[in-house]
């Protein structure tokens, strides 16, 4: 089990790191369609500033915040949103995955913009949920041994 | 970047995985592995693959490297050695791999070369229509999430089931 770290220098970055890094998955996420990165590198982000706080302030500070039940069903929610958003294209009367046709109140193009958007932020919930779930088994209170 | 620059970075790759793979103790292998994935980050980034720059600097030097970590938590820091029988397979194996390999680097086309077959197939009607069919400026994420979105979904399901096979792999055993 991983303890919170004795340093104090080590606890104070890593509290001011977190929000930075939550932060920057955001834009990582929602500027994917004009800069680089996108769903998958701001999932991984994510997860990942979760995974620092667990190793600088220990594993029960990461439980206070991540349930782990919660982000196996996270992760399979991210996969829901991305399967939706192509049923919904077959709402709007197109095909699966063509967000042309998604209803929204927008021009086809930027229908396909927000597509992209909604996709990407279900490939980020997944891959989040997933990089956080595997740490969690791997660096487990009682490790089966 | 310069091609020089390049170079040294492929060398300092190979002295990489080197270290990784003869390190006996794992944590060191691990480090080195994390460093490598880095060197491999500037190197994308180097030859204009940014978005694929991004991706291995998060998941090859940062998320890997953690999960890695918390693995020899789990195991032991110290390698058990191959049985000797067993590296001489592994030696044949990697020389005809890489003599194959090496065979057919002739045969690829030059690096950036518009005309090679990756190119000039879908490619140019990706680049050129993407601001007017999708709005989204980065070829990249309007490839990946609309005009391949069904490679992506099932990228999204495997990512899934893997994290799904580990969290059921690795469960606590209760008696």
């Amino acid at each position: 089990m991983i303890e919170r770290h004795e340093s104090v220098i080590v606890i104070t970055f890593v509290r001011a790191l977190v929000p930075l890094a939550q932060l920057f998955a955001l834009y990582v996420l929602i500027h994917g369609h004009d800069s680089p990165g996108g769903g998958f590198q701001a999932g991984v982000v994510l997860g990942a500033a979760y995974i620092t706080l667990a190793l600088a302030l220990g594993r029960e500070a990461l439980d206070r915040h991540v349930n782990e039940p919660v982000c196996v069903a996270l992760g399979a929610a991210g996969v829901l949103v991305y399967l939706l958003t192509g049923v919904f294209g077959m709402v709007g009367g197109g095909n699966f995955l063509d967000y042309s046709a998604l209803p929204l109140p927008v021009s086809p193009v930027r229908a396909r913009y927000f597509g992209i958007l909604f996709v990407e932020t279900g490939v980020a919930i997944a891959v989040a949920a997933t990089v956080v779930v595997l740490f969690c088994r791997l660096a487990d209170r009682d490790p089966a041994r | 970047m310069s091609e020089t620059l390049l170079a040294l970075l492929m060398v300092l790759l190979v002295v990489l995985g080197v270290i990784a793979i003869r390190a006996a103790d794992l944590l060191l292998a691990v480090i080195a592995l994390g460093a490598y994935g880095f060197v491999m980050a500037l190197i994308w980034a180097g030859i204009g693959a940014v978005d694929v720059a991004f991706t291995e600097a998060v998941v090859g030097a940062g998320a890997t490297t953690v999960l890695m970590l918390a693995a020899l938590l789990r195991t032991s820091r110290r390698r058990s050695p191959l049985p000797s029988r067993l590296r001489w397979v592994a030696l044949a194996v990697v020389i005809v791999v890489g003599a194959a390999l090496l065979a057919v680097t002739t045969a690829l086309p030059r690096w950036g070369d518009p005309a090679s077959p990756a190119s000039a197939h879908v490619s140019p009607r990706y680049l050129t229509r993407t601001v007017a069919e999708t709005a989204t400026r980065n070829a990249v994420t309007s490839v990946l999430a609309d005009y391949r979105g069904y490679d992506t979904l099932i990228e999204t399901v495997v990512i899934l089931t893997a994290g799904l096979g580990c969290w059921l792999l690795l469960q606590r055993n209760e008696p």
